[in-house]
Formats: C-alpha cells, structure tokens, sequence
C-alpha cells in the first residue's frame, strides 16, 4: 500500500516537472519567436536600402517588388557619388571632423585635468555652473550664436563649423570622473620627482584614460558626419557644404517619382563609416552612450 | 592652503574652455533672454540703430500664431506618441534579451544598430518604403507604379494601401509614419540603458522570490519594474527632451518643406519654428520661441522628477 503510494507520487512528480520543462520551453520559442521577429523589422530598412540601390530603376518600379536585384546595378554608386559631389563633400567632412576632435580633445583634457587635480578657488562651483549649461536646449544658443558668426565674418568658412562646438561640457564631465579615478599618490610621486604637470598628464593620466578618449573621438566624428542643422544656417555654399546637408540637398524629392536607387546608393554610402565604426568600436560607442543620451 | 601657483595654472589650463564657453554659451543665454523680451526685435533691424521697448510682446505674439501652436501640436503629439511605444517595445525587448544566453550578443548588437546611423539619410529610405512611386494622385491621370514597399506587405495582408506621405496624404498618415520612424530610431538608446539596468539587479531577489512560488508576472510587476524604475525614469525623461527638441527626422522623411508636397510646413515642430523666425530675421520670436522650449522642457523634466521620487524605488 505504501509503497504503491510512493510509485504514484514519484510519476507525478515525474509528470510535473515535464509539464514545467514543455512549459519553459514553448515560453523559451516565444521570448525567441519576439526577439527575431524585432531584430528583422529593426534590420530591415537596411536590407531595403542595400538592395534598392543594386536595382535598376525599372526594376525597382515593378509593383510587385524583388527582393533581391536580378541584375546588381553597382554603377547606380558610381552614378550616386558624382550626382551629390560625394568626394568634395566626405573630404569637408572630415577635415571639419578631424580638426574639431583634436582641437576638442585638448581643451578637455586640461579642462578636465583642472577641474580633477587642481586646487583652486571656486572650483566646485565653477563645475556646477559648467554642468547647469547641459540641461538647456541647443537651440537657445544658436539664434546668438547665428548672430555672432555674422558679425565675426565668419559666415561660409569651416571655423563656423568647428569654434562654436569645441567645448562640450559632457565630455569635460565624463573625463573628469575618470582622471578622478586615477590616485593623487601617482600625481604627488610625479611632482616629488620634478615632473611637470604637463608631462604626468601627457605620459600617466591620458594613457591610463585611453577608452574615454576614443569614446569621446568617436562620438565627435559622429557628430560631424550627422550635423545637419547648423551647417545648414551658416555655411551651406559648394565649398564647405557637410555630407548629411548635401545628401539632402541633392535629393531634394522625397515623395513622387524620383530615382530611388541612386539615391538609394548615395544614402548606403553616407551610411557606410558609421557601420564600419560600429563594426570595429562598439563597446566604446555605447560605453559613452549609455552615460549621454545625446545623439551623435 | 591653496598654493597660487597651483590657482594661477588651473585658471590657464581652462582658459580655452573660458573663452569659448563665454562666447558661444554664456553670452547666448544673456542676449537670448535680452532679446526675447524686446519687443519685435530684429537682427536686420538692430544693426540700423533702432531701440526696442521691453516687454512680453514677442511670448504674446508667439503664443497667437497659428503655425506656432501648430508645431507645438505636432511635437506634443510626437511625444506622447512615441515615448511610450518606444519605452515599453524596449522595455520588452530588454527584459527578452535578459532572459536568454544563446545568441544574446548577436542580438543586442542588431538592436542597436539604429542608433548609429544618420537620422537624415535612414529618413530618406523610410520615405523610399512608405512612398506611392507615381505622380498626379488623386487627378484623373493619376499614374501609380509601385505602392511601395510597406503597402505591398499591407496589401499582402489583405488591407488596403494606404497614401502615406505622398500628395493629397493625410495628417495621422503622416504622423504614423514619423512615430514608426522615431520610435524605430529611439529604441536601440533605450534598450542599452534598460538591458544594462536589468543586468545589474541582484539575482537574490529572483532567487527568492522563486522559493516563495511567486507567479512570473507578479514576479516582473513586483520585482523587475520597481528595481528598474531609475533607469525607466532616465529613458522617459530623455525621450521627452528629444521628442520635444524632434527635428531632423522630419526633414530626414519630409525634406526640409516639412511636409506632403500639397501642404509644406505642416508637420512644422518647435525647432523648426525656431529656426523660420531665425532665417526671416525675427530674432525676437525665435528667442521666445526657444525660451517656451526650455520652459516646456523644464516643467516637463520636473513632474517627471516628482512622479519619480514618488514612485522610483531606489
């Protein structure tokens, strides 16, 4: 009787704990169904993208539409790159990206070198008001700043594109909290030893913060290659014209019957660096991200 | 003892931020505010050497435009639209990741790939999948070629396709458009954040509660949600600050006549009023413009703080 008893407790038991692994696992098939479901509606515009531009443009007005070309146009890239004077614009681009980082990367690192090891009256204040700056809107500057440039004469010019955007208080705040990081022991070993200060920060404190810096250079070139707005109100001639300001400019039509794989090519191309960035320096884009919530 | 040496070279070291902060950040908040209460203030103007008279002029003549309480319509209406879509899709999302090991990095690396794209250029191939390619909609001749791409999966579905942003396409049409390209944009920030969030949440808690027997959901809403709270309140009051700041998604679909071609500007928001009064030299209307945005922003910041306090658990 009891041991009858102990065979029936021991199948239930059996059969519930089959019911609860069939029960994680079709929960398992759906938490997965969900996730892949997403990722592909997250990736597909891409997809779109990148086959649109390999289509011709009889193809791509069928209206049952292909998803994959039947005969890959590449020169639909080649025609891109001429049509929105891609060259001229990625070589502004980058001079305006390159110089604005390296200039912005000094002001920050002694900024931030300052404001971590530095003793001196008014500091914490000083840093309260730097950090007060961030929660105001960006448009509240520019309409003064509009007017400043104008009466600098510096309308149409790459310091337009650069000067005003050299400081950015985030970046002086993120850095800081790293050269905190870093012992004062180090830095009272350096000056008993004679070093100045310049060579402890060239040789101890800017090694030791390598990843902040990357994340700092990325998200600047980011930001170049993405500006859109300012560039747009003070120097939108030929000469010095930004990337995403002349992809716009060059595809003015969004609606209608336009030429969408060429466009299509030109927008792949504009997208190409930031995917290479992302490839290859992920972990430093969303380390600096997941402390910004700013974009670009 | 501060030594002066040490104070002389600090004040050199931030000299260049100073100077720079002065003129491009300090000065514009002072000249923004000076402007904003001059009474029809003109740069154009100003040069020439007229006075203006100090007043509220500019937030009363702002606040009876038609276009303005238009953009202000639009953004608020982006915001609500899109902060919460975009805060529970990640929150989802974040909480799926979470639960799973195999092919957790593959996946969390594809769901942030939105974040580092140009919101410009990813616009115009949103506007190439939504668009009607064709032209003269809604005459006689109108000639259509292909719906495009997002109506022929409607159309798969069996619905009927729709005019999304073309001519003669409707307002919510053009807002559901812009909310699926926001939200698909505002999501991989949100993820990261909230992922992160879950991440560091003590496993006791889960243990605990699962030697208590305490059903999954009440396990999610007692447990998960409150001890996330921090980083849901950091991603709400984010998003509320860029939706409201929402600009560039817009021109990136729209172009910059920020609307269907039957009816420009009609998906206006505030920025980019902000920006009309700059370009037609009403520096006064811009400035008040700018300082409702912060204003706006502000209030909207602080009763998220306030609910915070009340319902984030730390």
């Amino acid at each position: 009787m009891s041991e009858s008893n102990g065979v029936m407790q021991n199948r239930d038991m059996q059969r519930i704990a089959l019911k609860q692994k069939i029960l994680k696992g079709t929960a398992l098939f759906f938490v997965y169904a969900f996730l892949i479901i997403m990722a592909l509606i997250v990736l597909f515009p891409f997809y779109w993208m990148v086959i649109s531009s390999l289509k011709t443009l009889a193809e791509y007005r069928l209206s049952a539409p292909t998803f994959w070309p039947r005969q890959v146009m590449l020169s639909n890239y080649a025609e891109a790159f001429t049509a929105a004077n891609l060259g001229k614009l990625f070589v502004n681009t980058m001079y305006v990206g390159v110089v604005s980082t390296l200039l912005s990367l000094v002001i920050t690192v002694l900024s931030a070198f300052a404001f971590a090891r530095l003793e001196f009256k008014g500091r914490e204040t000083m840093f309260g008001l730097l950090l007060a700056t961030m929660m105001i809107p960006g448009e509240l500057f520019t309409i003064t700043n509009y007017a400043t440039v104008t009466r600098l004469g510096w309308m149409n010019s790459f310091k337009v594109l650069i000067v005003p955007f050299l400081v950015s208080v985030f970046y002086i705040f993120l850095l800081r909290q790293n050269f905190l990081q870093i012992p004062n022991e180090l830095y009272l070993a350096a000056k008993v030893d004679g070093t100045s200060d310049l060579k402890y920060l060239w040789k101890v404190m800017v090694p030791l913060s390598m990843p902040t810096l990357i994340s700092i250079t990325i998200l600047k070139m980011m930001g170049a290659w993405n500006s859109y707005i300012w560039p747009r109100l003070v120097a939108n001639d030929a000469a010095h014209q930004m990337i995403t300001n002349g992809l716009r400019n060059a595809f003015t039509d969004t609606t209608g019957d336009v030429n969408y794989p060429v466009q299509m090519a030109a927008v792949a191309i504009v997208s190409a660096p930031l995917f290479l960035i992302f490839v290859f320096l992920r972990k430093y884009i969303m380390a600096g991200v997941s402390r910004s919530g700013i974009k670009g | 003892m501060v030594d002066n040496k040490q104070q002389w070279k600090a004040w050199l070291y931030l000299s260049p931020a100073i100077v720079l902060l002065l003129v491009f950040t300090v000065w514009p908040i002072i000249n923004t505010i000076r402007m904003a209460f001059l009474e029809g203030y003109s740069g154009l103007q100003a040069v020439g050497g007229i006075n203006y008279s100090f007043g509220f002029g500019n937030f009363v003549k702002v606040i009876h435009y038609n276009k303005f309480i238009n953009c202000l319509k639009t953004t608020i209406l982006l915001c609500v639209l899109t902060v919460p879509i975009s805060t529970f899709l990640a929150l989802l999302i974040a909480v799926a990741l979470n639960s799973i090991k195999f092919l957790q990095k593959g996946l969390q690396t594809i769901f942030f790939l939105p974040y580092v794209t140009n919101s410009i250029a990813i616009g115009m191939v949103f506007a190439a999948m939504f668009n009607i390619v064709g032209s003269f909609y809604g005459t006689e001749n109108e000639i259509i070629v292909t719906a495009g791409i997002i109506n022929n999966v409607i159309e798969f579905f069996g619905g009927q396709s729709v005019n999304w942003i073309n001519y003669g396409s409707t307002y919510t049409a053009n807002i559901i458009v812009l909310t699926v390209y926001i939200v698909w944009n505002a999501l991989p920030f949100k993820i990261l954040v909230l992922l992160g969030g879950l991440q560091s949440i003590n496993t006791q808690y889960y243990d605990a509660a699962k030697v208590d027997g305490t059903p999954k959901r009440r396990v999610f809403t007692h447990i998960t949600v409150p001890l996330l709270s921090p980083m849901l309140a950091y991603v709400i009051i984010t998003g509320f600050i860029g939706g409201f700041k929402e600009y560039s998604s817009i021109v990136g679909i729209f172009g910059e006549t920020m609307g269907p071609a039957d009816d420009a500007r009609r998906l206006n928001t505030m920025v980019g009023f902000i920006y009309d009064a700059l370009s037609t030299n009403s520096q006064g209307t811009a400035s008040a413009a700018a300082l409702i945005l912060f204003g706006i922003i502000l209030v909207v910041t602080l009763i998220n703080t306030m609910v915070g306090k009340k319902k984030v658990h730390y």
